[in-house]
């Protein structure tokens, strides 16, 4: 600073004079987490994801009195209708937690205050992964205790690693909303990024199923039929869907997203970094 | 101190910023003047590391914009009014920003006092009119109390009152030693709060100057001439060596640098009535426009009406040129 005493009005005990230290990480995760909190599009959608989760969860645990009429999933299970909706809410918090800020024009706005932008984009990404994980895992967890309560059967049952499996659905679902943030910031339009991402989520189980109508595409159709979305989130909660042989284990589901949901982080971050905002 | 040497900003075939070099001295209001579409936004989003220049380069207080550490604290700009989220509060808008800046957040409520918005501070800045946005979009600027501090057409649809608020803002920033460079493509407007004036059309520098040498060279005076005998006062004018500009619509003549009390009394010794015999001088409204007419991107033509006269009332058609270089004379002010 070239002047003498820049801020003479403000509290000393907060600004030190000297050394000058760099703002850190911790400065743009507080910002981020100041405006992730302080819009109604993260109450609404996160309300959603709630609403769906929970509600239709313990509308399913008050269906799974008699279990002899179930495939004996484990008591998570009952979150996963709420959460194959749910989804949606989370991947649309993921693309407005940076979209909004293109469409206001904020975006000059934070990043003439932060020009290091790739420390912007990283604090976005990790607001929002634990915000989301946050809430994820606890309507889960609400789900599958409640069940536990009021499911009173020999055969109902959730060990360590179903709910160790269960984390793992929820961390799936992070990640796609995780991925519709990195593609948000490429695209920087709310709309575009939503219908990129719905497409991802939607459109695999029945371009799959159409695929096996010939032959020689029959094998492709089952590997598309056997990765995406919901396939994964239903069998990490312990609902396998049986049309098709030969899931591939959680892990390697999980192993996909975080590589997808990676390259698109790493695009994101090349793309934001040299691009005229 | 902000430094530009040789900026160039391309998109595509269009050279939006051209070459520009200048600097931005601490202490005084440069005024950055431009008709629509000269490059100042483009500019200023360059000098902000908002936009990546073609070539060329800019330096705040000797540094890249991008090596300053907490650079709300160096600079601070208005770009666009509405640059906010409308959703948030006008409080968190500003406090998400100082959180970054490791700015104490009390001083979010201090920005907003020195503005104004204080009763509307936990609002959403949707609801806000332009002239509270334009203040709040200025507390943003202030927020860190910056050295240098950047306005990209502050004052565009205000009322009266804010147009008053901002200029003394402006004067009151500078006065305190620090570098304030704001846009406009109104030059009277600049003439009442710019000290220096940098000029520029089509992204070229057409001027770099103080505003008192831009009155000097382009406020250029004249005399209007208004004769029943218009015929027979052309002629004795062509007969003293005399330039004289017929004017088209009123009749008038007009005279460059030749006093009027000498051409009164030349019409006096040859007999002819005057009807009108008035000094007049071009404004620097005016001045502007001839500077940059040949710069102008989006012209209207006025169907009859040559392009260079824009003003209403346009000078001779034989005027020496005040084009580029601003080397242009001017005569006869006395
Ligand atoms: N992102 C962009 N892509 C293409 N052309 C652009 C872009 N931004 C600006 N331009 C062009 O560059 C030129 C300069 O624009 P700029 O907005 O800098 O002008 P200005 O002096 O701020 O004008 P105004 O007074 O209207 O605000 C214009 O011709 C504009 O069309
Ligand atoms: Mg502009």
């Amino acid at each position: 600073m070239t002047g003498p005493a820049t801020l003479p009005d403000q509290p000393p005990e907060q600004d030190p004079p000297l050394p000058e230290t760099r703002p850190h990480l911790g400065h743009a995760l507080a910002s981020e987490w100041t405006k992730m909190v302080s819009v109604r599009s993260t109450l609404w959608t996160l309300g959603a994801l709630v609403l769906l989760v929970v509600g239709i969860g313990l509308l399913a645990v008050g269906e799974t009195n008699d279990p002899t009429g179930f495939t004996n999933p484990p008591h998570t299970a009952a979150a996963v209708f709420g959460l194959l909706v749910g989804q949606v809410a989370v991947i649309v918090l993921g693309v407005l937690t940076v979209t909004s800020e293109y469409a206001t024009g904020l975006i000059r706005t934070t990043l003439t205050a932060a020009p290091d932008r790739a420390r912007v984009l990283t604090a976005k990404y990790l607001v929002f992964a634990a915000v989301a994980f946050t809430v994820v895992s606890a309507s889960v967890a609400v789900v599958g205790i409640a069940s536990m309560i009021a499911v009173d059967s020999p055969q109902a049952h959730q060990t360590a690693g179903e709910w160790l499996a269960a984390l793992t659905g929820c961390l799936y679902i992070t990640l796609l909303g995780v991925l519709g943030l990195a593609i948000g910031a490429v695209v920087r339009h709310s709309a575009g990024a939503i219908a990129v991402m719905l497409g991802l989520v939607t459109l695999p189980p029945v371009v799959g199923g159409m695929l096996t109508m010939w032959d020689s595409l029959t094998p492709l159709g089952n590997l598309i039929i056997r990765y995406n979305a919901p396939v994964a989130i239903m069998q990490m909660f312990g609902l396998p869907t049986s049309e098709v042989g030969g899931l591939p284990g959680n892990w390697a589901q999980l192993a996909l997203i975080v590589a997808v949901a990676g390259a698109a982080v790493a695009g994101s971050y090349a793309v934001v970094g040299r691009r005229d905002v | 101190m902000i430094e530009l040497e040789a900026l160039t900003k391309r998109f595509g075939a269009k050279t939006a910023v051209d070459n520009l070099s200048f600097q931005v001295k601490p202490g005084v209001v440069t005024g950055f003047l431009g008709p629509n579409g000269a490059g100042k936004s483009t500019t200023m989003r360059m000098m902000l590391d908002l936009d990546n220049p073609t070539s060329g380069t800019v330096r705040i207080d000797g540094k890249h914009y991008r090596d300053l550490s907490e650079p709300l604290k160096h600079i601070g700009a208005l770009l666009d009014a509405k640059a906010m989220h409308g959703g948030r509060s006008a409080y968190n808008n500003l406090l998400c920003l100082a959180q970054s800046n490791r700015i104490p957040a009390s001083r979010v409520g201090e920005v907003l006092d020195l503005v104004g918005l204080t009763a509307v501070a936990k609002k959403k800045s949707k609801g806000f009119s332009l002239g509270m946005g334009q203040r709040l979009g200025i507390a943003a600027a202030l927020l860190g109390d910056p050295e240098i501090l950047m306005f990209d057409e502050p004052v565009n649809g205000l009322d009266p009152e804010g147009i008053l608020w901002i200029r003394n803002l402006m004067k009151g920033l500078a006065g305190e030693g620090r570098t304030v460079f704001v846009s406009s493509h109104l030059m009277s407007e600049m003439a009442l709060t710019a000290d220096h004036l940098i000029v520029i059309g089509q992204g070229k520098l057409l001027a770099d100057m103080s505003m008192a040498e831009f009155i000097h060279q382009n406020s250029r005076s004249f005399v209007r001439l208004r004769s029943p005998q218009q015929e027979q006062l052309k002629d004795l004018l062509h007969a003293e060596g005399i330039a004289a500009a017929a004017l088209p619509d009123s009749g008038a003549l007009e005279v460059d640098g030749v006093a009027s009390e000498q051409l009164g009394e030349l019409a006096a010794r040859h007999g002819i009535v005057l009807h009108e015999l008035s000094p007049q001088r071009a404004s620097l409204e005016e001045a502007f426009m001839r500077m940059t007419a040949d710069s102008v991107e989006y012209q209207a033509h006025a169907p009859g009406a040559p392009a260079a006269g824009v003003g209403g009332q346009a000078g001779p058609a034989d005027a020496p040129a005040w084009g580029a270089g601003a080397e242009a004379t001017s005569k006869g002010g006395r």
